[in-house]
């Protein structure tokens, strides 16, 4: 008997792949990016459980899509497949280095070395002329294990391959904070030293999220390169891993869905920010965040859980 | 020999910059146990400010003594409003809060003011350059270095002598250290919480603005300033120990000179040579140098 969000999760997939075919074509953009940064705050939501807030998820989001792309180039490759497991493969070996030395600190000490790795990888990338500094490179248009979608079909494509991953993912981490070893996480937000004294490992379970984290923030990272065509280092600046974090806390760690939801209404807020007030966006990014952490510090997600409730 | 003396002093010099710059945000942080994101906001507009008043001071022919006293009225002028209207209007409601969540506030704010400094300012960078200029060179031996950058060590030594005497000596400076160890016994002694924080804050962000009008004559003043500042100071702060004011002399020392090696011998290190002073740091010593020992609560 599956349970409710496992279902919703199997419904909702295959209507937001068929919604990709019926949007026009700044919709199906928007909530590419929206996807790419949903995955990105998923992982960021097993953290948020666990009671850790990194601010340096961006290190990941920039290394799965410059492996993927420098892999893309020495290959002579365009398959978007082959590019997601090579980026996924280094940011899920990346982050388990950095989990195992990162699972020894909390609170602000976790968020700033978070930070500190991310900017040295910033750093890293800007002075690498190779890689094309500050001005990054473009990837080529992906391809999908031999089909090569022309211009107005590619964008369609990639959409589709990130709503599917999206569903994947949200039912993976679902199930995996369903489970005893995803429990934990609540465990030690709540008190690490009983979780200890039971008989877990603390570290190896901070260790173990901070790795689904990292690879899902590489698979955006990947996603996200693909949909723009382009890769930088500001991929990596700290502004980065702060608008994620921003729209985890926006979102709430309610629910898988959150994060979905707290990305399209971010990106949904900021487009039309900037095209309607370029002056004022972040401005208004601002107000939005302020009245979330005064009036909804659950987050949206909490906004329906409240609804429910008050229909019971 | 001679490489080891440039090194030394622009070491010294990037150093005093860096701890005028972060010395808001760690008192800010000791007293109140907020990690103020928008003290880059502060230091913009204390920047900006500066450009502006150093600007209409100079379209006349005046002399250039004057200037540097603009610098710190700019500092003054920036810092007492803003850091009043934070602390009583917004930071005074979060108290108690997860302490994330207080970044997070604080990072808004700084959205916020980052848009308003647009806004008021627009986008085109000020020039400020006449107070640096005034100074001309000094003479070390064979090198020569701009007599404003030095100064900025003597600057740096002043503020931190006259913070360290004000918490030290002052009556107001014991009781918010003994607001700093824990507030609630203060507040049973009788102490007014309240009014510490704000002293703190205001002071924490008239240093942050000074530290942005003293860096105005060298720099070209634009949008974006305060994003960079941000990561230098939370490193030097994280560096230091959050809270510990010699922690953060000794961290900006760690990193000014750090950073003169760097880019006198291995420029390509030189971005992030801060980031990697911190990692070591941390992982020598997980809260920083000069941390205070904290209780565990099981």
């Amino acid at each position: 008997m599956m349970d409710r969000t496992l279902l919703a999760v199997a419904v909702a997939t295959p209507l937001l792949v068929g919604a990709g075919f019926v949007m026009p074509s700044w919709a199906v953009f928007l909530v590419s990016a929206a996807m790419a940064k949903a995955l990105v705050v998923l992982g960021l939501l097993v953290l948020l459980r666990t009671g850790l807030i990194p601010f340096g998820q961006a290190l990941f989001f920039a290394l799965g899509a410059y492996a993927a792309g420098m892999a893309l180039e020495a290959l002579h490759a365009t398959d978007a497949f082959l590019a997601l497991a090579i980026g996924t493969l280094l940011s899920v070996v990346v982050a388990a280095a950095l989990g195992a030395l990162l699972a020894r600190y909390r609170d602000i000490f976790f968020a700033m070395l978070s930070m500190a790795f991310s900017m040295i990888l910033y750093g890293l990338l800007v002075k690498t002329a190779s890689l094309g500094g500050t001005d990054g490179f473009n990837l080529p248009s992906p391809t999908y294990l031999g089909y090569a979608p022309h211009r107005g079909a590619a964008e369609t494509a990639l959409y589709v391959l990130s709503a599917v991953l999206l569903g994947l993912a949200m039912a993976l981490v679902h199930l995996y904070l369903a489970s005893p070893r995803g429990r934990l996480a609540e465990a030690i937000r709540d008190n690490e030293i009983r979780v200890e004294y039971l008989g877990a490992s603390v570290r190896g379970a901070i260790c173990v999220k901070f790795v689904i984290a990292g690879a899902l923030a590489g698979v955006g990272g990947i996603l996200s390169a693909l949909s723009v065509g382009h890769i930088d280092p500001g991929m990596a600046y700290w502004t980065s891993s702060g608008e994620f974090v921003f729209v985890t806390l926006l979102a709430g760690a309610g629910s898988v869905f959150a994060p979905f939801v707290g990305s399209l209404v971010f990106e949904t807020v900021r487009s039309f920010a900037v095209q309607y007030s370029p002056q004022t966006w972040q401005m208004t990014l601002g107000t939005v965040l302020l009245l979330v952490i005064v009036f909804l510090p659950g987050g949206l997600w909490s906004l329906a859980a409240r609804l429910r409730r008050a229909r019971a | 020999m001679l490489l080891a003396s440039v090194i030394a002093v622009d070491g010294l010099i990037y150093a005093s910059w860096l701890f005028i710059v972060a010395l808001g945000l760690t008192l800010v942080f000791g007293v109140m146990n907020i990690l103020n994101v928008a003290h880059g906001s502060f230091y913009a507009i204390g920047a900006y400010t500066a450009a502006t008043l150093v600007g209409v001071y100079f379209a006349a022919d005046r002399p250039a003594a004057p200037a540097f006293l603009l610098l710190f009225l700019a500092a003054v002028a920036a810092g007492i409003p803003l850091g009043a209207l934070i602390e009583r209007g917004l930071l005074r409601f979060m108290y108690g809060r997860d302490p994330v969540i207080l970044v997070l506030v604080t990072y808004s704010v700084f959205l916020v003011f980052e848009d308003l400094i647009l806004l008021v300012w627009g986008t085109d960078p000020y020039f400020a350059s006449q107070p640096s200029t005034a100074l001309g060179q000094t003479d070390l031996g064979v090198l020569s270095f701009s007599t404003y950058d030095l100064s900025l060590i003597l600057v740096a030594a002043v503020t931190g002598g006259v913070l360290w005497y004000a918490l030290a000596r002052t009556r107001t400076g014991r009781i918010l250290r003994a607001v700093i160890h824990d507030r609630e016994m203060s507040a049973a002694m009788g102490v007014n919480v309240g009014r510490m924080f704000t002293i703190t804050f205001i002071v924490g962000a008239v240093l942050g603005a000074f530290g942005g009008a003293l860096t105005a004559p060298i720099i070209s003043v634009a949008p974006g300033i305060g994003v960079e500042i941000i990561v230098l100071a939370f490193a030097v702060v994280v560096i230091g120990g959050l809270g510990s004011i010699p922690g953060a002399l000794v961290g900006a020392l760690l990193v000014g000179l750090s950073r003169a090696a760097a880019v006198h011998l291995l420029p390509q290190v030189e971005l992030f040579t801060i980031y990697g002073v911190m990692t070591l740091v941390l992982l020598a010593r997980p809260y920083g140098l000069f941390a205070r020992a904290q209780a565990r609560r099981i």
